[in-house]
């Protein structure tokens, strides 16, 4: 089976996955995740099966992302696991220098859910995925993807400002 | 019960994108506007790869899937590759060249389309030959049908100058036979190539 031409997967697909970007990675570093997702994906494009490029390029996606979230975490200061409430596994990103905006406000919210859920959820409603495309992006079951985004879900209502 | 939309935490989520910036890669293409048509020019490894007509974006798409089969999908728009061949492209129509200067590569093609637009070289700037004519100089004489259909696929339109080969019949009543870029391209390039 041939593959499309490079090119006709960014014009198809690079909104989508700078929103996947910006919502896993926040404000700061969502520019940076989607476009170092972009260049690997070039790289191992002739590897790629052609039959999901969509689901393959937000695989990509997410784990740009967690690379980030990683470098953030060891070179975050006061990374201390105690001082923190337990429920994260992997510090935020930073949120510095930004204006606020409606955007900002719900990253505060989604940024200081646990990753699994964060994850899960952003795949669900920004990258708009099925349980069993979540589960296999996220190495997990169908089923857990369905509780990690029902927790985030309830979580981020008991966080949302009154209206 | 709730509708998945009203619980959408991320309905009204619109960060500001900005479009991916790629480094050149295994193929680099543009889509020139010449005075014979809509072309599409690539190139691969510093050769040039393609200069054929697209009347629109869907013939850019078939052209594109070509290469990505026969050269490698890894292909990206970066006009600024094809600059050298779209300015000779065009000193060539406005009648200020004769003679390609690029390193051309038949990537795109099948032994046989390649035996046939390699024969092109015989055939110099302002004269003609016929299907029957190149078919026997290529040593397949009576294969006039086959090698129009070869023509037909040239990836190096221009360049292997697929527009000077005729009917047999000669040029009678404004006939010039068929043009990947229509009739009346080719007779404007040979217009071009007579005066």
């Amino acid at each position: 089976m041939t593959r499309p031409p490079f090119q006709a997967l960014v014009d198809a697909h690079w909104r989508d996955v700078a929103r996947l970007a910006h919502a896993l990675a926040g404000p700061s570093d969502g520019d940076d995740v989607a476009q170092q997702a972009w260049v690997q994906a070039l790289a191992a494009y002739p590897r790629a099966d052609p039959r999901n490029i969509r689901s393959w390029l937000f695989t990509i996606t997410r784990n740009c992302a967690m690379d980030v979230h990683r470098r953030t975490r060891r070179t975050t200061p006061h990374d201390d696991p105690t001082s923190l409430s337990g429920a994260h596994s992997v510090g935020p990103p930073s949120t510095c220098a930004l204006p606020e905006g409606p955007d900002t406000k719900l990253w505060q919210r989604v940024s200081a859910l646990p990753e699994r859920q964060r994850e899960a959820v952003v795949l669900k409603y920004v990258a708009d995925l099925d349980h069993r495309e979540i589960a296999s992006i996220l190495a997990t079951t169908p089923a857990m993807s369905r509780r990690l985004v029902s927790d985030a879900l309830a979580t981020l209502r008991m966080t949302q400002e009154p209206r | 019960m709730t509708s998945p939309h009203t619980d959408n935490p991320f309905a009204t989520f619109d960060p500001p994108v900005t479009i991916p910036v790629l480094p050149e890669t295994d193929v680099s293409y543009a889509v020139h506007v010449s005075s014979v048509g809509r072309l599409l020019l690539a190139s691969a490894g510093g050769h040039l790869v393609m200069c054929a007509y697209a009347v629109d974006e869907s013939a850019d798409e078939a052209h594109l899937r070509r290469m990505a089969g026969a050269v490698s999908p890894r292909i990206l728009r970066h006009p600024s590759r094809l600059d050298e061949a779209r300015r000779q492209v065009d000193d060539y129509l406005e009648g200020k060249r004769q003679v390609f200067d690029l390193a051309a590569e038949l990537a795109v093609a099948s032994p046989f389309q390649r035996e046939v637009l390699r024969g092109l070289e015989r055939t110099a700037y302002g004269s003609t030959t016929t299907y029957g004519a190149l078919a026997a100089a290529i040593d397949h004489p009576g294969a006039a049908r086959a090698v129009g259909t070869a023509l037909g696929a040239n990836p190096l339109c221009l360049v292997l100058p697929c527009h000077r080969v005729l009917p047999s019949t000669g040029r009678v009543g404004g006939h010039v036979g068929g043009y990947a870029g229509g009739p009346g391209a080719k007779a404007a390039l040979l217009e071009l190539e007579a005066s």
